[in-house]
């Protein structure tokens, strides 16, 4: 979920686009050359993925994707998720440029820890430890990223609270699919081109 | 999907060089996001609004665009007004609405609504490859002006790619629904995008090394700084100390 313009205070604001600068420049510094072309197209694929629906009970939610982010990008995940906040920004009007550290450290932060915690996981030899890694990086990024926007509303003022109760309790069924969604995509790259999840 | 149909016309807005565009967008987004006070809320309202007729855009063209934008501000109506301790204006219930919460919600809508207009008028107006291309003139990190160029020229060919994957489920009789069929298609689906697009960035390297790329991106057009620019970056300053006048004296 986007927060949007000139909501948040001055200190929440100036720490989430201090944390995305250091994470941007820690993707980009371990970026060679060849890889640009990879990380940029996996990139268009994520910003295409989020505009996927999949039925939630009687609505509907986009796919967010950013434990699987973290999983196929690492640190690379912060440049990644800065431009496509960016280009929703720009075309869509989704979030805009003051809000736009905030975002990407809610939403890039977790994805480095489920790198962290399972890249190396959905790399085992069973399909069956990597639909579950699969699953928990799902699962996990968006609860962390669901956190991280109730935690930036409530520092920002305590009147937020409730709003960033109603937060979490939208992400909930959405960990869910998520996690399940990712699971299904994470085997599936084994069976097929397992290269991808080698980085 | 991702035309930026604002960006075609010939105002005076869609001319100013891209560069003044960023800055402008910049200074006004970060002084009016953490502004309460509404004398200089007032003062920032001139600047859309100006903008706005400069721009010859459509109002209903606009309105339509900011109407997403309002969501998350909606969600805040929801609640805010119950959050503030104060002066009752109404009971809902067990819950209390004060003016202090509306007024808070006011000014929060009033502000959210002033970033995003700017953002909308400024950035909008101009084509994107226009604004990446003036990103690099202003000095950001080379690979990330890169990464931007590939990831938005190639966000239409994976998105013609995801209409062929969906429009073949649905030919199959493909209907989502609350159950693992659905969310296990979704994922092959998904994977198979990502996989394509992979695959597809090893080809464009192989292109580029064919063609004796060697890590550096030409720029063969450039931007031509006119009189009107320097003008207008004379007025915005003029602006901008006002506003900082009223922000801080």
């Amino acid at each position: 979920m986007h927060i949007s313009e000139g909501i948040l205070s001055a200190p929440v604001l100036l720490s989430g686009a201090g944390v995305t600068i250091i994470g941007t420049a820690l993707g980009l510094r371990g970026m060679k050359e060849e890889k640009i072309p990879r990380t940029a197209l996996l990139s268009s694929a994520f910003f295409v993925a989020s505009l996927v629906h999949v039925p939630v009970g009687p609505s509907s939610a986009h796919l967010i994707l950013n434990g699987l982010v973290g999983i196929l990008l690492g640190w690379a995940a912060f440049p990644a998720i800065l431009l496509g906040l960016t280009l929703q920004a720009a075309l869509f009007q989704f979030g805009g440029l003051t809000t736009l550290g905030v975002n990407t450290m809610n939403m890039a932060l977790p994805a480095v820890i489920c790198y962290f915690l399972f890249h190396l996981l959905v790399k085992k030899k069973s399909t069956a430890l990597t639909g579950i890694a699969g699953f928990l990086a799902g699962f996990l990024g968006v609860l962390l990223s669901g956190l991280m926007v109730a935690l930036s509303l409530v520092f920002t003022g305590e009147y937020f609270r409730q709003v960033a109760k109603l937060v979490i309790i939208v992400h909930l069924p959405i960990m869910f699919i998520e996690g399940v969604i990712t699971g299904f995509i994470v085997v599936f790259l084994r069976k097929v081109k397992p290269e991808i999840l080698e980085g | 999907m991702i035309d930026s149909p604002f960006s075609q016309g010939k105002s005076i807005l869609h001319s100013l060089d891209p560069r003044v565009k960023i800055l402008v967008v910049s200074l006004y987004s970060f002084l009016t996001a953490v502004e309460k006070r509404p004398v200089v809320l007032l003062y920032a309202s001139f600047l859309p609004v100006i903008l706005f007729f400069l721009s010859r855009l459509r109002i209903r063209e606009v309105v339509k665009r900011m109407l997403p934008v309002n969501g998350f501000v909606l969600l805040l109506w929801l609640f805010l007004p119950f959050s503030f301790p104060g002066e009752k204006i109404f009971t809902l219930g067990p819950l209390v609405a004060t003016r202090e919460g509306i007024l808070y919600c006011l000014i929060l809508t009033w502000k959210s609504n002033l970033i995003f207009l700017t953002t909308l008028l400024l950035l909008s107006t101009s084509p994107i490859f226009h604004l990446v291309h003036a990103l690099h003139h202003l000095r950001l990190p080379s690979r990330l002006v890169q990464l931007f160029y590939f990831t938005y020229r190639y966000i239409p060919v994976v998105h013609r790619e995801y209409t062929r994957l969906s429009q073949a489920a649905k030919i199959r009789g493909f209907q989502p629904g609350n159950n693992l069929h659905t969310y296990r298609s979704t994922g092959y689906l998904v994977g198979m995008l990502i996989l394509r697009a992979y695959e597809r960035s090893q080809r464009i390297y192989q292109a580029m090394l064919a063609r004796g790329f060697q890590g550096t991106f030409w720029t063969l057009h450039h931007f031509q700084w006119r009189k009107a620019d320097s003008l207008a970056g004379v007025i915005f300053f003029l602006y901008f100390l006002g506003l900082c006048y009223l922000k801080w004296l």
